[in-house]
């Protein structure tokens, strides 16, 4: 059995013979929109084509209600809200020693997210923001709050942030779970969220 | 459980019925008939079909995306680059990444071959009891035949990728490394859900059958002792990993149980958190033409009361990165563009090359970890170049299948009658005068060649293909010459 000793002495022995640099990487966001209407524009663009909603509250409307709104189809009676923000209440408390398992019958997850890409439409979690990590996955809807201010350029600008670098957990959201594996037919709903709902919150 | 979506009906009466193609795989110690395979799987005419349109609508996805991203040959020139630099300095990041990793509370592993990483994956599992167990889809894993294995010592994997999952049920190997049931219709699919998971025989839908397949998966994600996932790229600066999937399979296998088993091939590491970036950006619109998948998850350290493993897999690659022709292969990030837009591949099939890697990216890994067993596959291409063109690492993808062809030669693995064909087409193609000549005389550059080099009977996939009409204008030579050059520039012979 050959381990790390024996592994990295092989490396050494047969890697290539020139020792290439290091390219620097643009940023690539000079075209990016510099008004954050049209950033927001953009990343709402990318966030329906990718299966997420984009859900502005209305006037005189709670968070909760643009909620029900959005989802009101698709919550049952008595739905079991999880929330781990502040604006919106929800049935069920999330701590950070729940057992994951606890949280297989949360309709709806609300969650507040680290910052936006416009790039891609995604929104970014770590564990602060999950609390319980397997609740992005678990419930069947996920409810996203996010500050628009929060809404950044592209994937160079998201990777160049050292907010989240000493996370034990980072992700970015993009839609809800979608698969096109029968037939290449496009199916939101895989194994995690069927849906996914961005409420801009400042 | 909340309600489903409501139900969506994709049914109509064109829905096939044909039998689902079974093309060989060659047995241990065999040598794999890729010609064979494909005639078979092209027996299957609208399995045939369905797959070429599928595969081909992922290549023009990819096109339409990329055409929106500016900057999309600089970026494929920097992943070329950060990989150049990462295989060249690998053991230094290797050995950071493993040290940030266990700094972070990861326990880390290293195999040194396929049976090590089952081996010790198999000991932690003993360890902590664990009989159940959810993954995500992971090439490597499927390299090491690590599924096969498990079930040797009973231990339960369920598979959480639909395609993945399909394949398992079916007890098929996955054909695509994106998109592993791609060469199935939606008619296979009811059956084996039928008969494994128990949905209606007689309803096909899209819809209705992922579905079916989230019911019947769920509980045994919330019923698992450990999860597993592969790795799409690993960061030495933070001893962290990056997993990218669209179901959001990986990010349930690694956190609803306690424990998570990440497998990583040593060749997945990049230095900085930063490099991702490029990568990221490159890799689903390569694979589906997407900007990004659905989900792009970064495990740094284990989740608070769990414990989390890495596994770091060699399995040959070492000794790769010292073959001066070869070690390039290894800066590949399994986005399967290659594939999709390989001629060879969309009319095969990948189980037609009985390997864990299938299509242009197959041909130049598959050998170097069994010369004998896949010694005929660097034939199933055309050397058109296409894959090279879409590699999003720039991988010389088509001159590292010539030359296999040529090392395969050499130490004899080839047939006999590949072997005289060889030599013939190396001379001709060798020489650019000779080439044009023959190309000249035969008055088109789709007559000659063909005949013996693509569409002959030792190419099962080329016999039921029609031959392109004969340009009006003669070669491309002839009409460059015409539109494109100058009088007094004449064409060189290079």
């Amino acid at each position: 059995m050959r381990g790390r000793n024996e592994i990295l002495a092989d490396i050494r022995r047969n890697k290539p013979a020139f020792a290439a640099a290091a390219p620097t990487v643009p940023a690539y966001d000079d075209a990016y929109p510099s008004d954050t209407d049209s950033l927001i524009a953009r990343f709402i663009e990318v966030l329906e084509k990718m299966g997420g909603t984009w859900a502005e509250p209305k006037v005189d409307e709670t968070l909760d209600a643009t909620m029900r709104r959005v989802l009101a189809e698709r919550l049952p009676d008595n739905a079991i809200i999880a929330s781990t923000v502040p604006e919106i209440a929800g049935n069920r408390r999330v701590r950070r020693d729940d057992d994951p398992h606890t949280l297989h019958d949360v309709d709806a997850a609300v969650l507040r997210a680290r910052f936006g890409i416009a790039e891609t439409g995604s929104v970014c979690f770590t564990e602060r923001e999950l609390i319980v990590n397997a609740i992005g996955y678990l419930a069947q809807h996920l409810v996203v709050l996010l500050d628009p201010a929060q809404i950044i350029t592209n994937m160079h600008r998201a990777y160049a942030r050292d907010d989240y670098k000493q996370a034990a957990y980072t992700v970015f959201h993009t839609g809800p779970s979608a698969t096109a594996d029968i037939e290449g037919v496009l199916v939101r709903g895989a194994q995690g969220v069927r849906s996914l709902t961005v409420i801009p919150v400042g | 459980m909340s309600t489903p979506d409501p139900v969506k009906s994709q049914n109509t009466p064109k829905a096939a019925k044909e039998a689902a193609p079974r093309p060989e795989k060659a047995g241990p110690g065999e040598r794999q008939d890729h010609r064979k395979a494909a005639k078979q799987f092209l027996e299957s005419p609208e399995h045939a079909a369905s797959h070429d349109t599928r595969v081909w609508a992922m290549r023009q996805r990819r096109d339409a995306t990329m055409e929106g991203v500016e900057e999309w040959e600089e970026l494929r020139d920097l992943a070329s680059q950060i990989k150049t630099h990462a295989l060249t300095h690998l053991d230094e990041y290797l050995e950071q990444f493993a040290d940030n990793a266990a700094a972070n509370g990861v326990h880390v592993h290293w195999a040194g071959d396929a049976a090590d990483h089952n081996r010790i994956v198999h000991e932690i599992f003993k360890d902590h009891g664990v009989k159940k167990v959810i993954k995500s889809k992971s090439m490597l894993m499927e390299e090491c035949g690590f599924r096969h294995y498990m079930e040797g010592v009973g231990i339960d994997i369920v598979e959480t990728d639909l395609g993945e999952r399909i394949q398992q049920l079916d007890a098929e190997d996955p054909s695509h490394v994106v998109v592993p049931s791609v060469h199935k219709m939606r008619s296979d699919v009811a059956k084996v859900f039928s008969e494994t998971i128990g949905s209606d025989p007689d309803n096909d839908d899209a819809y209705y059958l992922t579905e079916q397949q989230r019911q019947h998966t769920r509980p045994l994600i919330l019923d698992a002792d450990a999860g597993m996932t592969g790795a799409n790229f690993a960061a030495a600066e933070t001893g962290g990993f990056v997993v990218c999937t669209n179901e959001g399979n990986a990010d349930l296998s690694a956190n609803v149980p306690n424990l998570h088993v990440a497998s990583i091939g040593i060749e997945k590491i990049v230095p900085t958190l930063s490099d991702m970036g490029v990568f990221i950006r490159l890799l689903s619109r390569s694979a589906l033409g997407s900007p990004i998948t659905q989900y792009t998850s970064h495990f740094r350290a284990p989740k608070e009361g769990g414990e989390m493993h890495i596994v770091l897999v060699d399995n040959g690659r070492s000794k790769r990165l010292g073959e001066d022709k070869f070690w390039s292969s290894l800066k590949c990030i399994r986005c399967g563009a290659c594939m999709n837009t390989c001629p060879v591949f969309r009319r095969s099939g990948g189980l037609s090359y009985g390997a864990t890697y299938t299509g242009p990216l197959g041909l130049i890994l598959d050998p170097s970890i069994d010369a004998y067993r896949y010694s005929n596959l660097p034939f199933a291409s055309t050397l058109n170049g296409s894959c090279t063109n879409v590699c999003p690492v720039k991988i010389n993808i088509h001159e590292q299948i010539f030359e296999w062809r040529r090392v395969l030669a050499e130490d004899d693995q080839i047939p006999w009658t590949k072997r005289k064909s060889l030599a013939a087409a190396g001379d001709v193609l060798a020489s650019p005068k000779a080439y044009r000549t023959a190309v000249k005389s035969a008055h088109s550059a789709l007559k000659y060649l063909p005949d013996w080099t693509i569409y002959n009977k030792l190419n099962a996939w080329g016999q039921v293909r029609d031959f392109p009409d004969v340009p009006a204008e003669g070669t491309f030579h002839d009409w460059y010459r015409k539109h494109r050059l100058n009088n007094s520039d004449t064409a060189g012979e290079g």
